[in-house]
């Protein structure tokens, strides 16, 4: 056992102090040992304070300009603090139809997806087929391309097929990309769903489509829930596929309407500008803590098998 | 997100169901079985698929967004690759994406956050919280949101320079004067979440009981990081180096928003220079060349990614 003293600690450091081993409460002092000293703590926790401040001086800007009629590009506290900025920019032209917008790819894209990996999950996690090894290499291999760099054939594709701004068709391109990851997602969950309860359905007859909707589907809902809003994040904030692929004002997401008001007011209008930032990030920022506290969820599923 | 948590569960990964099929094989009900992939098959066969094929074979035509080759494009073999390479702004790009991905991927986010990981560790509850909860809120918000509030913090009358003129240092014109370190800063802010989460989930996984004899038998703080710690944790930091790589190569919109790709062509990485030729120069083929050259350098991380999680698949 280890021990070193208080005065050791706050003189030379937990890691470098030499220690005398004693029998005498050492386990009391086992887990104050060095690691975890309280010097090291404090060390830490300052260190941590440190980079938190950096971190946070960027976020700071964004809540601060967006209070202040008067903002610039710098952290200054509003001299009349109102929300007319969030006033301003609250009009359907500015931020309602881009909002709009953004819901409705970032909705379908993950109704899209979400449906289409159960589907694929069921067989992959369920049968081992010859298929599902090449599937789920596949799968990962897709996790890995990069989409922004292929942005430029698929403008080209969608020339092709005429689908330049068609709200389907990047909806429908916006599910593929989030495919991979969602497939790979949902067939972990589904893993962790016990299969003694389906067997039991398919003695009764029932098929395989209909245990996985009366029986899979809603053990693993907080899986799915996860799945889902996962997706509707990933696409809500994506700027590049819509920027592309869509064309016209009354189609444009928020993220890329809110880059051509930049590029319009964003000179003059910055709390404007941050005001529109911030209703635009408030749905995410509101699902990925609705998501981490789903997480855990998935974990109570292993229970369903007893009783 | 490598969410690969729930196969932890000691859940079965390869259920009995698949047995009687193995007895008798029959084909009709293989293809019965697979069905419910063909929605994925398709969605991934049109959108993924047909883009990375029509992109091997856009590079070697001549399209353009304009003009008569825009209509009907011609064979022009690999042209388009040989005018790359002696295009002095694509070595010059290749350059400023290794520099990036290093800096900001490779060492920024990946020595931060485990950096982080680690200390969260030791220090006290509150602060942990909160600073975990800054880090992620810049990791959360939306990409173009993040790349406004970065320019504003480097812009010339941004929080930077307010500050150093408040110490006394003059500031300069960040975007401008060091435009590569301003995006990679970014980069690393943005991203820096992702590597934490990752590393903090690998070191809860380590037993204490193996660092505890590693004091015992007199190892210092830092040997028993490197020496236990980080071999512990290996397959996390391969995993993690390849995904925030991944997730850097196709940063685009926080380049674009801070610096546009310049000044001139100072922080132009092959995303915005692919988009640039395509869109700006309409130079389609050519800048479908360099989405190939991209769309390879990705498939070579993918495999080593793959190689890395074999053992999930199988």
């Amino acid at each position: 056992m280890v021990k070193t003293t208080a005065a050791e600690r706050a003189l030379v450091g937990p890691e470098t102090s030499t220690r005398s081993i004693t029998t005498a409460d050492a386990k009391r002092e086992f887990s104050m040992a060095a690691p975890r000293g309280r010097a090291m703590r404090w060390f830490s926790s300052i260190v941590l304070v440190v980079i938190g401040i950096v971190f946070l001086l960027p976020l700071v800007w964004l809540v601060l300009a967006s209070l202040d009629a008067s903002a610039s590009l710098s952290v200054k506290w509003p001299e009349a603090p109102s929300f007319n900025n969030f006033l301003t920019v609250l009009t359907p032209e500015t931020s309602l139809i881009p909002l709009t917008n953004s819901f409705i790819l970032s909705a379908g894209c993950a109704v899209v997806t979400v449906l289409a990996a159960i589907l694929a999950a069921y067989p992959l996690s369920r049968y081992s087929m010859r298929i599902n090894k090449p599937f789920l290499y596949g799968v990962l291999f897709g996790t890995c391309l990069p989409i922004t760099a292929m942005m430029v054939p698929v403008y080209a594709l969608f020339v092709a097929f005429n689908l330049i701004d068609n709200m389907v068709g990047t909806i429908l391109f916006l599910a593929a990309t989030s495919l991979p990851m969602a497939i790979w997602m949902m067939k972990n969950f589904m893993d962790s769903v016990p299969i003694s309860l389906e067997e039991a359905a398919w003695t009764d007859g029932a098929s395989a489509m209909r245990t996985l909707r009366a029986i899979v589907v809603p053990l693993m809902r907080p899986g799915i829930a996860v799945v889902f809003i996962f997706v509707f994040i990933q696409t809500w904030g994506n700027f590049f596929i819509p920027f592309v692929l869509l064309l016209s004002p009354e189609k444009l997401p928020a993220a890329v309407s809110i880059f051509s008001f930049f590029g319009q007011y964003g000179s003059v209008a910055y709390g404007q500008l941050a005001a529109f930032s911030l209703l635009y990030s408030v749905p995410v920022l509101a699902l990925y803590v609705l998501v981490t506290r789903l997480g855990g969820g998935s974990f109570a599923l292993a229970g369903a098998v007893k009783g | 997100m490598t969410t690969t948590a729930p196969t932890a569960l000691g859940a079965p990964t390869a259920p009995g169901a698949g047995r009687p099929a193995q007895r008798k094989r029959r084909p009709g009900r293989t293809l019965l079985r697979s069905a419910p992939l063909l929605p994925a098959i398709v969605l991934l066969a049109v959108f993924l698929l047909g883009p990375v094929v029509s992109s091997l074979y856009g590079s070697l035509t001549d399209s353009s967004l304009s003009g008569a080759s825009a209509s009907n494009a011609e064979f022009v073999g690999l042209d388009n690759y040989t005018s790359l390479f002696s295009d002095p702004d694509f070595p010059k790009s290749v350059l400023l994406t290794l520099v990036f991905l290093v800096a900001s991927a490779l060492i920024g986010q990946n020595a931060l956050g485990l950096g982080l990981a680690v200390l969260m560790q030791s220090s006290h509850k509150p602060v942990r919280v909160i600073v975990s909860t800054i880090v992620v809120t810049a990791w959360v918000l939306p990409e173009i949101v993040a790349s406004f509030a970065a320019y504003a913090f480097f812009n010339d009358g941004g929080t930077l320079n307010t500050m150093l003129t408040g110490l006394g240092i003059p500031g300069v014109n960040w975007l401008y004067v060091f435009p590569m370190l301003c995006v990679i800063l970014a980069n690393i802010w943005r991203g820096t979440a992702f590597s934490m989460l990752v590393y903090t989930a690998a070191l809860n996984d380590v037993p204490p009981e193996i660092t505890e004899a590693a004091e015992v038998d007199g190892a210092r703080g830092w040997q028993r990081f490197t020496l236990v710690t980080v071999p512990m944790i290996r397959r996390s930091i391969s995993t993690n180096l390849m995904l925030t790589t991944l997730q850097t190569l196709s940063v685009f919109a926080l380049i674009f928003v801070m610096t546009g790709g310049g000044p001139g062509t100072d922080s132009t990485t092959l995303p915005l220079l692919a988009y640039q030729e395509a869109f700006r120069f309409g130079e389609l083929g050519f800048g479908t060349a360099i989405a190939t050259i991209l769309l390879l350098v990705g498939a070579v991380f993918g495999v080593l990614y793959i190689r890395a999680l074999k053992p999930e698949v199988d």
